[in-house]
């Protein structure tokens, strides 16, 4: 690999970990989450500087759309004024910042002393096209773990966070038309 | 049809240069419409928009209390550059600035950015109106982003690649608007969504008193609005290869049918944006999850069925 | 770039976040610290697949990886928006009760 590219990955690793410190030392709440976003973007540009290209691009794509709606978690659950007041909520900060330390050194020290083996095998040409082989081949059995694991997330959170179910709407034999809605329209709606 | 080439990053300025005159004719053409709606006729519309941008620049930079201007400016900054990056994927006939293997992803992505700008775009000001605009902006966004999702996904799957080039390669004679019109549908809906344009304008509408972009002023609201119109022409100009045949067509050289498709596409959606009404976000919500998603998907199945069994 | 220096780089991104998740009293703020944690492993696994064994089956890890925090978020949000309805709060030290 170039010089150039070498740089612009260095640049990129140095943006991911000091926008993820920034999220937890910036006061602002939209700032914090969009610290995450930045964290996430460069990230999954350095996947893609690893000639990952699906993965990377993909990192930035579902880490953008989660952002915007994290940010709208966190003036929601916050309850304060959001741009006036500073945020900082935090408890046991030395014991966190003695983990943290020591997880780093961990880490790190296994990072740099591990003998780690030599490459083995070349990256295909078509990367992305022999990943979808991979996902609908061999690896078949990860899709099929996978289909289930998030249609049951998708119910469960509904479950979880819906105030206001059919029945709520519609009484119990699902018979009132319109339906008792907060605002009229909508499903259900004659 | 040969696939495209990857031409020199030397190129950016020229295909910036390109959307500016899209967007300008765009605007134009925009405002020729509101002359005539007026029963004005259409002389001066060419350099109206040049009048706008004039008095935009001239005008005084308003700012609000304790404004968080870092996320106001990058969110106001970011559509025309969301655009560029979408344009960056978009080949020009036979050529293209990136030929990305996973170009549909990456505008897909760019795409979603859009998200974040509009909502840091309200967020910034630190005033009622803005916030609005934005909060109502990610409802929409909810509504009509993953049928888009889903519509983008049709091409990639005839032409067996997320390569924006392949796909326009692999259309041949029956481009994919034939036997994709749901899709095609759909993701027009989406394009006039990203740029909130017409029925998508709930996040600037006048009962917020200008949403997004009531404390706009000057640089900043040129910025946003030129925004909206490069992403309506960058949403536009990617539908030239997923749907329209990328450059096939008689006689002229593949770039300029590229450039005429993309045209003509802009020239509708501009007007089509102008008969909707201004949509409710909790109603568009519903028809994009029941109706747009369901019919996205159908069309996908029956894609996938096709190109299985032409294989 | 060299693969040592790449997970070092995801070691520091992972101590960040693993800070986080511990400090931080605000549900939203700990699934931030979480999300920062998943990012170190992405950008450790993209770094190991190129480093150590370029061939399509060590991506699919990576897309376990974003999956995997798709369901981390999707369920987080749920319980913090029911709990939030129940009890009108959001801090982690008054979600003892959870524990159960």
């Amino acid at each position: 690999m170039s010089i150039l590219v070498d740089i612009v990955f260095w640049v990129l690793g140095g943006l991911a970990i000091a926008s993820a410190v920034m999220v937890f030392v910036v006061d602002s709440m939209a700032r914090a989450t969009y610290a995450l976003a930045v964290s996430f973007v460069a990230v999954g540009f350095m996947v893609l500087l690893l000639s990952q290209n699906y993965a990377g691009v993909i990192t930035v794509l579902m880490m953008l759309m989660e952002m915007a709606i994290m940010a709208v978690y966190m003036v929601m659950f916050m309850g304060m004024n959001p741009a006036l007041m500073p945020m900082s909520m935090v408890h046991s900060n030395k014991a966190a910042i003695a983990v943290a330390a020591a997880t780093f050194v961990v880490l790190g020290g296994g990072a740099l002393l591990v003998p780690w083996p030599t490459r083995r095998g070349t990256p295909p040409a078509h990367l992305t096209a022999a990943l979808g082989r991979a996902l609908m081949g061999d690896h078949m059995l990860v899709m099929i773990v996978f289909s289930p694991v998030m249609v049951a997330t998708i119910v469960g959170g509904v479950v979880l966070a819906s105030h206001r179910g059919r029945y709520d709407r519609m009484g119990d034999d699902l018979d009132r038309r319109p339906p008792r809605d907060p605002a009229p329209g909508g499903v259900g709606e004659r | 049809m040969a696939d495209v080439v990857a031409v020199s990053a030397w190129w950016t300025p020229l295909a910036a240069a390109l959307l500016g005159v899209f967007v300008w004719g765009a605007a134009a053409f925009d405002g020729a419409l509101t002359a005539g709606s007026r029963g004005m006729g259409p002389g001066g519309s060419l350099t109206r928009p040049l009048d706008g941008v004039a008095r935009l620049l001239r005008q005084r930079r308003i700012v609000t209390l304790s404004a968080d201007r870092l996320l106001w400016r990058v969110g106001g900054a970011g559509l025309l550059v969301a655009a560029l990056l979408m344009v960056a994927v978009t080949p020009l006939g036979r050529w293209t600035l990136s030929d990305l293997d996973v170009g549909v992803v990456w505008f897909n992505a760019m795409d979603v950015a859009v998200w974040a700008f509009v909502w840091l775009a309200g967020w910034g000001a630190n005033s009622v109106h803005p916030l609005v605009g934005g909060y109502r902006f990610l409802a929409l966004a909810l509504g009509y982003e993953l049928p888009l999702m889903f519509a983008l996904t049709a091409p990639p799957i005839a032409a067996h690649s997320l390569n924006v080039g392949a796909i326009a390669g692999a259309q041949g004679h029956v481009w994919n608007i034939v036997w994709m019109p749901v899709a095609f549908v759909v993701y027009c809906i989406g394009v006039l969504g990203f740029s909130l344009w017409g029925g998508f304008g709930a996040p600037l509408a006048s009962d917020i008193a200008g949403g997004v972009r009531a404390e706009l002023s000057g640089v900043d609201r040129l910025l946003l609005d030129a925004g909206r119109l490069a992403l309506l022409v960058a949403g536009a100009a990617f539908a030239v290869p997923m749907f329209l045949g990328g450059g096939v067509g008689p006689l002229l050289p593949a770039w300029a049918w590229t450039l005429a498709k993309t045209a003509v596409l802009v020239a509708a959606l501009v007007w089509a944006g102008r008969r909707m009404p201004v949509l409710r976000p909790d109603l568009l919500l519903e028809v994009g999850w029941l109706v747009l998603l369901p019919a996205a998907l159908l069309q996908d199945l029956v894609v996938a069925l096709v190109a299985v069994w032409v294989r | 770039m060299t693969l040592p220096l790449v997970l070092l780089g995801a070691a520091a991104l992972f101590a960040v976040g693993l800070y986080g998740a511990i400090s931080q009293q605000v549900v939203v703020m700990v699934m931030m610290g979480l999300e920062v944690m998943v990012n170190a492993v992405v950008l450790a696994a993209g770094a190991m697949w190129w480093f150590l064994a370029p061939d399509p089956t060590g991506q699919v890890l990576i897309l376990v990886v974003l999956g995997a925090m798709t369901v981390e978020m999707a369920t987080g949000f749920g319980v913090a928006t029911l709990w939030h309805r129940a009890k009108n709060s959001d801090m982690t030290d008054s979600a003892t009760d959870l524990a159960g």
